[in-house]
């Protein structure tokens, strides 16, 4: 019997299996050096704590935290769009039938969202968090969330930002874990919405200033935009001033604040999605 | 010792009945939870890890080569490589661009260029004295005064950035490099899907995302050889972390 065998045997079954146990291969290389110098009785102890983290019971308290964080803010999303898809005022003619062709193309994304992270908080050993009962005015915010467009891409183009920016604040505690691939995977799928969604808006005319990108603080009007832009403003990147860096006069603060976008914190989170009774 | 021999043969009936069926779950779980495996480490023949960390010479002399180096320092080589790659050719695009151009394609793609240059800088700077040289680029695959050209060529560009950095991410040690990483690949992600809306409407996501909602990292290798077309420069990527 030899240990390699059976991560061999392992692998015919569950080719995931060292992605399972670690991200990283080489995290396998740490594991034989570790046991190079421990007692070969101890090893079965290692062993089996390295298979428990990857097959569950094991994944920390912040792990399963920062996955039920991306899970809430999921089950919004996909209660929002669903209702959108079927409620909101996309109006009549070509344009209407695309617009609700992309909400659909969007909702698919966020219920395949849910089922992931449930899927996998289970597999982890936690509890997922279930759909809330929500506030689609955002506290009295838009009286109309679903007929009228305008505030329905409004609500949207925030949701997106601000579960992205969330996903970039707790993107550091799934480092290392088999969780941060997939987390990443849907972090760039968010940002695909977040343009789409502002290009339906600058379409429209809705917001003179508005890009496709993240810019400055964006939209400061309302409890939406100061909530979900908040820090995004920022030019300063690891001890670096990005406005005008290395003699680029031409990348002023707009475009240093929206050449890297900003993570927010699980308490500036709960601020603004707290106004939905979302339950962070 | 007794109780070693008694567990090993355990683990090898359970080894045997997890691999002569199908994976059945729970029972994976089992044998994954019964800690008593008895193991004959082959450790002892695993080749040392290697020590190399950055380049130790950015081009070679004499010939157009480089080598990314290894760990984060390697990884953020192979960022600040597509960076480059990524600036060069909005340049190209805003310094010459299609007939017909409109003022908000115009304004957009200077912005992209400008985010392109942003990045590559502020890798540079980071990376400091590890950093690979400058590399040199082909772009006459791409026909500047042709929107559809230039645009096709951006798509795949931004769509593999995107998948570049997912798949390089989750290989850094640094929590604040990773942030880094973070913070730029979604704005990769806005350009790809201003550029896809700009040459269809709802092509923001087509083809790049599963059934999960998420987007396929690629593995530097897959990146390099999908960029080489662009790129004179031979990059030897063989030192980066691979898992």
């Amino acid at each position: 019997m030899n240990f390699l065998n059976i991560l061999n045997e392992i692998e015919k079954v569950d080719g995931e299996i060292y992605e399972r146990i670690s991200p990283r291969r080489a995290a396998m290389k740490d594991f034989f050096s570790f046991g190079k110098k421990v007692a070969a009785a101890s090893v079965p102890l290692a062993v089996g704590t390295m298979f428990k983290k990857a097959y569950g019971q094991t994944a920390s308290p912040a792990i399963i935290n920062a996955l039920n964080i991306g899970l809430a803010i999921e089950h919004f999303s996909a209660a929002f769009y669903t209702r959108g898809f079927s409620e909101a005022a996309f109006g009549s003619g070509s344009t209407a039938a695309a617009d609700k062709a992309a909400i659909g193309i969007i909702r698919d994304h966020e219920l395949g969202h849910v089922k992931f992270l449930q899927d996998t908080i289970k597999a982890a050993g936690g509890t997922p968090v279930g759909v809330g009962s929500y506030d689609y005015t955002g506290n009295k915010e838009f009286s109309e969330p679903f007929k009228n467009f305008r505030s329905f891409l409004q609500i949207a183009q925030g949701l997106e930002d601000t579960g992205l920016r969330a996903t970039k604040g707790v993107a550091g505690d799934l480092l290392g874990s088999p969780y941060l691939s997939a987390a990443l995977g849907m972090h760039a799928v968010e940002a695909r919405h977040s343009t789409k969604i502002r290009l339906m808006r600058i379409s429209r005319g809705q917001s003179g200033t508005l890009q496709p990108w993240i810019s400055l603080n964006d939209e400061t009007d309302g409890r939406l935009g100061q909530g979900a832009y908040a820090g995004e403003e920022n030019v300063q990147q690891a001890g670096n001033t990005i406005t005008g860096i290395n003699g680029n006069s031409a990348i002023d603060s707009a475009r240093a604040s929206e050449a890297f976008d900003e993570p927010i914190t699980v308490a500036a989170l709960r601020t603004v999605l707290g106004q939905f009774k979302v339950n962070i | 010792m007794k109780n070693i021999i008694q567990e090993d043969q355990d683990t090898a009936q359970q080894t045997e009945r997890i691999s002569s069926s199908t994976l059945p779950r729970r029972s994976f779980l089992q044998f994954a939870g019964a800690s008593a495996v008895g193991v004959a480490l082959m450790a002892a023949g695993c080749s040392k890890d290697k020590d190399y960390v950055g380049p130790t010479d950015p081009i070679v002399p004499g010939e157009d080569k480089v080598n990314l180096g290894s760990g984060d320092t390697g990884l953020l080589n192979f960022a600040y490589a597509l960076e480059q790659l990524e600036a060069a050719f909005y340049t190209k695009v805003v310094e010459s661009p299609w007939s017909g151009i409109n003022t908000t394609e115009k304004e957009y793609l200077i912005d992209i260029q400008l985010h392109e240059i942003a990045h590559r800088e502020l890798l540079r700077n980071v990376l400091g004295d590890g950093k690979i040289g400058n590399l040199a680029f082909d772009f006459s695959k791409v026909n500047f005064a042709d929107r559809a050209s230039v645009l096709e060529a951006a798509k795949e560009m931004e769509d593999i950035g995107v998948a570049a950095y997912n798949g390089v991410a989750p290989l850094l040690k640094s929590k604040d490099f990773l942030t880094v990483a973070a913070k730029i690949v979604s704005v990769e992600a806005r350009h790809a899907a201003y550029i896809r809306e700009t040459i269809k409407p709802n092509d923001f996501t087509a083809g790049v995302v599963g059934s999960n909602g998420q987007e396929q990292p690629l593995k530097p290798a897959d990146v390099l050889s999908r960029v080489k077309k662009y790129i004179t420069t031979e990059i030897n990527a063989s030192n980066l972390p691979t898992a």
